[in-house]
């Protein structure tokens, strides 16, 4: 398959009356469709910018930004963004959520609503609100009301930051069955290794001030992944180490 | 607090203690007939004003006029609130005029009122209006600003059309902070009737009071105070039902 994804010598300047912030620095990434890639660094090294701009909420830039081969003007269904906070509209139900995200002639497709929520396993809470779910349940909302678009790429900015260990790993399998399934191109931004190298095909490496892509590197985990065993802890050592030098490695990670 | 007995007697205990003191004031003769009477002359007054009808009407009549005001005032306040939140070019437009209007009471349109519609029904609609009008302006106003702009990226996202944007995040995002300026509104819609009605009136509550005033009747004075605050009260209490049917999300 092609790219869907083109970025050559991309830089993002945030302006402000002060002083000027190099968010980005001469970005080159192609990411091709279908596949699940990961973006992770520290605080600061611009991956959500980055994930902000594919998605189209960030127009100003200089560099070349292609999707599927043309400029984007701005954010779009085709591009699905699953933000931090599940961001629901409080005083709409859960399938009244999905609705207001639908296009006009699929408004009143309730098998559509339907089979998105089966899909993140919410049968059962078309009539919920928001309130009544809990943090991961709500997250899967917004996942479905993504799907529900049928996007051609699925742009995720740390979704699960918010979320306990478990349900953080009970949505990531999700997030991956899916992608196995629906076949729907994925970047995940997060600042979480283990999360960046199980999820990722590709685990793209960047660091700050200015946000620079340091390493891109190719995981394979076999199928189906696993986040124990050899594969998976070399994958991450060699991540680990783009972070810190082999002395500042803490124990548990030294296995 | 649970509503159980005892906070019954709470909620009861100061006006039985104010309405024993004030007894109290009448068996020991301290009370003037022409100034101030005893508790039950009011009784009094209150059934005769149920026998010959005169408390609906006054009640109805009053009633009317705040609703008609009011309803001008929750319209126009509505409209061009939400319009200054959402266009700064018309916000820009009508600010210095809203600006300057905004501290004058409206009872000091009064005498302008009278003036331009008489003493008929338009005059008191009117002030009413300007009562109702800016508190709801406001909170409208403040409401859709105040309206997280993640949704607006949201909308952004999926493409939401504008009339879409405004029925569904701008409106429902706004309500709490509107049904806030729609309970001050109803407020001073019924501070702006009594002091219309007792400047220039025949009829309503506020004519009631100024009436007794010159009859030096201080049981119907006292009287048409109660209606006031009694259908205030009423009022409000309902306001606050329908707010709360209407929010159910926080």
């Amino acid at each position: 398959m092609g790219n869907i994804i083109e970025i050559k010598g991309l830089n993002k300047i945030f302006r402000s009356k002060e002083n000027d912030v190099q968010a980005l620095e001469n970005i080159d990434l192609s990411i091709e469709e279908g596949s699940f890639v990961s973006i992770i660094g520290g605080s600061g090294c611009g991956k959500s910018t980055l994930l902000r701009i594919i998605g189209g909420l960030e127009t100003e830039y200089e560099g070349e930004y292609l999707f599927d081969n043309a400029p984007v003007k701005g954010p779009s269904r085709e591009k699905g963004f699953i933000f931090q906070d599940h961001r629901l509209l409080p005083w709409l139900t859960v399938e009244g959520n999905i609705r207001f995200s639908l296009p006009k002639d699929k408004k009143k497709d309730d098998e559509l609503i339907r089979k998105n929520l089966e899909l993140v396993g919410l049968t059962g809470f078309e009539r919920s609100f928001p309130r009544q779910l809990s943090g991961g349940m709500a997250q899967r909302v917004a996942i479905a009301r993504a799907l529900a678009n049928k996007p051609r790429i699925l742009l995720l900015d740390e979704p699960f930051g918010a979320l306990d260990a478990i349900t953080r790993m009970n949505l990531q399998e999700q997030i991956l069955k899916i992608w196995h399934e629906e076949k729907i191109t994925m970047i995940i931004v997060t600042h979480d290794i283990d999360e960046a190298v199980y999820l990722g095909g590709t685990v793209v490496v960047m660091t700050p001030r200015p946000g620079r892509i340091k390493r891109i590197q190719k995981v394979d985990l076999g199928t189906p992944r696993r986040r124990t065993g050899t594969q998976f802890t070399i994958a991450r050592d060699e991540i680990y180490k783009e972070f810190f030098s082999d002395a500042e490695i803490p124990i548990e990670y030294n296995i | 607090m649970k509503k159980g007995l005892s906070y019954w007697l709470i909620y009861l205990a100061l006006p039985i203690c104010i309405l024993a003191v004030w007894e109290g004031f009448q068996i020991a003769g301290k009370l003037k007939p022409y100034t101030m009477p005893p508790p039950m002359t009011i009784v009094e007054t209150t059934l005769d004003y149920i026998k010959n009808g005169k408390l609906w009407e006054n009640i109805g009549i009053s009633f009317i006029r705040v609703l008609k005001g009011f309803g001008a005032g929750l319209a126009a306040g509505f409209v061009i609130g939400i319009l200054s939140a959402l266009f700064p070019k018309f916000e820009a437009f009508t600010e210095l005029v809203i600006q300057i209007l905004r501290p004058i009471p409206p009872i000091a349109w009064i005498p302008l009122a009278i003036l331009w519609f008489g003493i008929g029904e338009e005059s008191k609609v009117f002030i009413i209006f300007l009562g109702a009008f800016f508190p709801i302006f406001l909170n409208t106003l403040e409401g859709v600003r105040n309206i997280d702009s993640r949704y607006f990226e949201l909308a952004q996202v999926y493409e939401v059309p504008k009339p879409l944007l405004i029925w569904q995040i701008v409106i429902p995002g706004a309500l709490p902070s509107i049904m806030t300026g729609i309970r001050l509104g109803v407020g001073n819609a019924w501070v702006c009737v009594v002091a219309a009605e007792m400047i220039g009136a025949v009829s309503g509550v506020g004519h009631m009071l100024s009436d007794g005033r010159s009859l030096s009747r201080p049981d119907i004075v006292i009287l048409g105070m109660l209606i006031v605050g009694v259908v205030g009260k009423i009022m409000d209490d309902i306001l606050r039902l329908i707010n709360k049917k209407l929010i159910t999300w926080i």
